[in-house]
């Protein structure tokens, strides 16, 4: 019942998001319990049942997030994830029945930010939603230089050389996180706490997942990283800057 | 005459054709005394041989027996050869010396001198002379000299043709002359060569003549054997090397023949050892129509049905985990809209009259319920399948505990338990952090689930090559033989006794899986009244298997073992790999909560 208020508070916050939400899922029933679950949190939404028609719906609706269920017919969830990843950053969430390591590497690795098993309960569901809508509020003005790259936070852009690379939202929240405090250790559970916004112990293959796909983009060589560096039974720092 | 040669008068110095053989087995020795601490080393390495290859078993026995063979074949057909050439030459020689008696006798019969003693002497010489060997080879030696039993005044010195003297005669062939003087006598003796300084056997014949005047004389006729000698000689060479060749044909021959038996066998247990390992596919090669072939056709008909029959068992387990597997994700997707609108109605109960209100409540609690089970059921279908996957890194332990701590403290709050934690310094291990916590989250809820609100200690401990966490409890305690039970899926200690709490029967069914998985034990012990204590064991380093645990299993306070109680479980503080045979038997039994 505590947990009931405190994230009441959080839904009345959330109401002022107002966001634009694409549930991907063929279970009509579950479809219908989402919308009306997530319209009570004041949130626009829209459903499309097969992966076939995602893509279209995803380019019609121009949502904030997408709730994409891994297992569909027609085009599998996470052939939908890679094909709205390719023309978009937004944050995508994906609902998953299977918890094996593979399913859900797989699935973070085709661009996904964040993922959910079922059964979950509503409030969770909430939360990782909410965490990545959040986004939408104004940050200071705020310039960080890490290696060789240049963080402007308010512009949500990471140069290097003047060249600007294409970072999704989490993977720029991620390189912000760990610019702010270089030399700072950090662990994969602080990770999650700020970045994804988890308040519990989540799963730390979502940092390592998204700390290699945010290597693959701004390391020079992502095998040997200079910029988040591996801390070895801890957890990843901001390499010198 | 003939039978006086098998007197053969005292062959005192035995004048074998083999004597020079012993100078080279001396040799021999010698040099297997010099290197004994070589020839060690191969022994060992020729005994391990022998014990472990059928195929040199069989090569040597072969060529030892075949050496045994030709070695007493050899010497049977030497030492007839020898036989033989000795009695020809005795034969020939007794015929010569006949031949050459008569002649010295006839020189001094048809002689007119023999007046004086110098004449006589000088007749002699002549006479002996002329009869040995005309050539001046060295065929044969003659030897005149006065017999043994001669008591006439005129004396006629001895004669010796050639380089030998009267020393090379025996005595006793003298002896034998004067007692049966009417016959020759023979014997075998040894003589130097002149010419090349070796000793050769001869054969030395004696008769008696009567010069004029003085007597008996003896004529002792000397035939060396050279010839024989060479001869023989060279058949040794010839059987030895023949032998030699012989031995080696025949190991070749059985080194061949058991090639062809033992390939077969090799190949046999070359294939069974692939089966054995899994690749079922692994079948022998079967050509022919021959014991091997008929070896080969059963040995591919037993793999057939072995492949068969774990195919099948294999095609069972599957479905059925499969089966299990998709039951359990085709009721997730029901599952969470059903949860999502108990979770609204139970949002908004507040407007409902009481009955309904509360029916919510029961709604919401029993799904939660129902979800863990279904979680729990999913991960052991998930173990079961193999499908269960190990993802380590270094850890510090102590993390580890205090978050399962944290996450089970609501529980020991509910149950008024207090947990304390021990440990001494950094508890690093390569763990899969997110298993190990579970199982430590599971250890404990189990602990305070049963330990009656009383105090929970836990322990933590490495060593050399494991870590250790201890989670003792002061409650009921576990009878006789329910510290292998506690891991059985749905098993309960009583099922008389209420439920308490919730739990779901998997969670310590689960834990050692992850324990298993990590390598590592999971073992309990307890004592009725006395508590009980779980020990995960987990090896520090990946692949590095665990010496010892650095804690006991059973607790410094708990009281001396009664031997009923402890002995038939085997639970002592030592045994570890042993225990974790006795805990991983999976027996599923009534439904029930863990313990």
């Amino acid at each position: 019942m505590i947990r009931k208020e405190s994230l009441l508070t959080g839904w009345k916050g959330l109401t002022q998001v107002n966001g634009r939400v694409l549930i991907v899922d063929d279970d009509l029933a579950l479809a219908e319990m989402l919308g009306i679950v997530l319209r009570n949190e004041g949130l626009e939404v829209s459903h499309v049942a097969d992966g076939a028609g995602a893509l279209g719906a995803f380019r019609d609706s121009r949502p904030d997030l997408v709730l994409l269920d891994v297992m569909l017919p027609g085009l599998d969830g996470m052939e939908v994830c890679r094909r709205i990843r390719a023309e978009s950053g937004v944050p995508i969430v994906m609902l998953t029945a299977r918890t094996d390591t593979v399913d859900v590497v797989v699935g973070l690795e085709s661009g996904a930010d964040d993922y959910v098993v079922k059964p979950f309960k509503p409030q969770e569901l909430i939360a990782r939603i909410r965490a990545r809508l959040r986004r939408g509020d104004e940050p200071e003005p705020e310039r960080l230089e890490i290696g060789d790259l240049v963080i402007d936070v308010a512009g949500h852009s990471v140069k290097r050389d003047g060249t600007a690379l294409s970072l999704t939202p989490l993977e720029f929240d991620l390189l912000v996180a760990l610019a702010r405090k270089p030399w700072q250790v950090f662990t994969r559970e602080v990770l999650l706490e700020q970045v994804w916004g988890y308040r519990h112990a989540g799963d730390t293959r979502l940092v390592n997942v998204h700390v290699q796909r945010l290597r693959s983009k701004i390391e020079h060589d992502p095998e040997h990283p200079e910029i988040v560096v591996t801390v070895r039974g801890v957890g990843y720092k901001a390499g010198p800057s | 005459m003939s039978e006086s040669a098998r007197q053969r008068p005292g062959r005192t110095p035995t004048p074998r054709f083999s004597d020079h053989r012993a100078q080279g087995v001396r040799a021999v020795r010698t040099f297997l005394r010099r290197s004994r601490h070589k020839l060690a080393g191969w022994m060992r390495w020729l005994a391990h041989l022998w014990r472990a290859s059928l195929q040199f078993r069989v090569v040597t026995s072969t060529m030892l027996l075949g050496l045994a063979v030709v070695l007493l074949l050899g010497s049977y057909l030497l030492s007839a050869i020898s036989d033989g050439l000795e009695q020809d030459r005795i034969e020939s020689a007794k015929v010569e010396a006949a031949r050459l008696t008569l002649e010295v006798q006839g020189s001094f019969n048809n002689s007119d001198r023999t007046s004086s003693e110098g004449d006589l002497n000088l007749l002699a010489r002549q006479a002996v002379q002329s009869a040995a060997s005309p050539g001046g080879d060295n065929e044969r030696y003659l030897v005149l000299t006065r017999s043994l039993d001669n008591t006439s005044n005129t004396v006629v010195q001895t004669l010796s043709s050639g380089d030998i003297g009267l020393p090379v005669v025996p005595l006793a062939l003298r002896q034998a002359v004067r007692a049966d003087p009417r016959r020759q006598q023979v014997t075998l003796i040894a003589i130097t060569d002149p010419q090349s300084g070796k000793q050769v056997p001869a054969v030395i014949v004696g008769s008696q003549v009567e010069p004029p005047l003085a007597g008996n004389y003896d004529l002792y006729a000397v035939f060396p054997m050279q010839r024989e000698q060479a001869t023989l000689d060279l058949i040794t060479r010839t059987f030895l090397i023949g032998g030699l060749a012989l031995v080696f044909l025949v190991g070749a021959i059985a080194w061949v023949v058991t090639r062809q038996v033992v390939n077969p066998v090799r190949r046999a247990a070359v294939v069974a050892e692939r089966l054995s390992s899994g690749r079922l596919n692994e079948r022998m090669r079967a050509r022919g129509e021959d014991d091997l072939a008929r070896l080969a056709k059963s040995f591919n008909e037993m793999a057939d049905s072995l492949q068969t029959q774990i195919r099948q068992l294999e095609g069972l387990s599957r479905v059925q985990q499969r089966f299990v597997s998709d039951v359990s994700h085709e009721l997730r997707t029901p599952l969470t809209t059903i949860r999502m609108a108990a979770d609204l109605i139970h949002d908004s109960r507040t407007g409902f009259d009481p009955a309904v209100s509360r029916s919510a409540e029961l709604l919401h609690n029993e799904l939660d319920r129902f979800e863990e089970l279904l979680a729990d059921l999913l991960e052991i279908s998930r173990f079961d399948a193999g499908a269960a996957a190990l993802d380590s890194d270094l850890t510090d332990l102590r993390a580890t505990v205090a978050r399962a701590v944290q996450s089970a403290q609501p529980i020991a709050d509910r149950w008024g338990s207090t947990i304390s934690v021990t440990a001494d310094g950094r508890c690093n291990a390569e763990i899969d952090a997110r298993r190990v916590e579970r199982i430590l989250r599971n250890l404990i809820v189990n602990a305070l689930e049963h330990g009656e609100g009383r105090p929970v200690e836990i322990a933590i401990a490495v060593n050399a090559t494991a870590a250790a966490v201890t989670v003792r409890d002061h409650g009921v305690g576990l009878r006789p033989g329910e510290g292998a039970l506690v891991f059985n899926r749905f098993w309960r200690a009583d099922p008389a006794r209420a439920r308490t709490t919730g739990g779901t029967g998997l969670g310590l069914a689960i834990s050692l899986e992850d324990a298993r998985l990590h390598d590592g034990w999971l073992q309990a012990w307890g004592e009725p009244g006395e508590g009980s204590c779980f020990r995960l064991t987990l090896p520090r380093h990946t692949g590095t298997p665990i010496a010892e645990a650095p804690l006991p299993l059973r607790p410094g306070d708990a009281p001396e073992p009664h031997r009923d109680a402890v002995a038939p479980l085997g639970f002592t503080e030592h045994g570890g790999p042993s225990h974790r045979v006795a805990n991983t038997r999976h027996t599923p039994t009534a439904p029930g909560s863990p313990r």
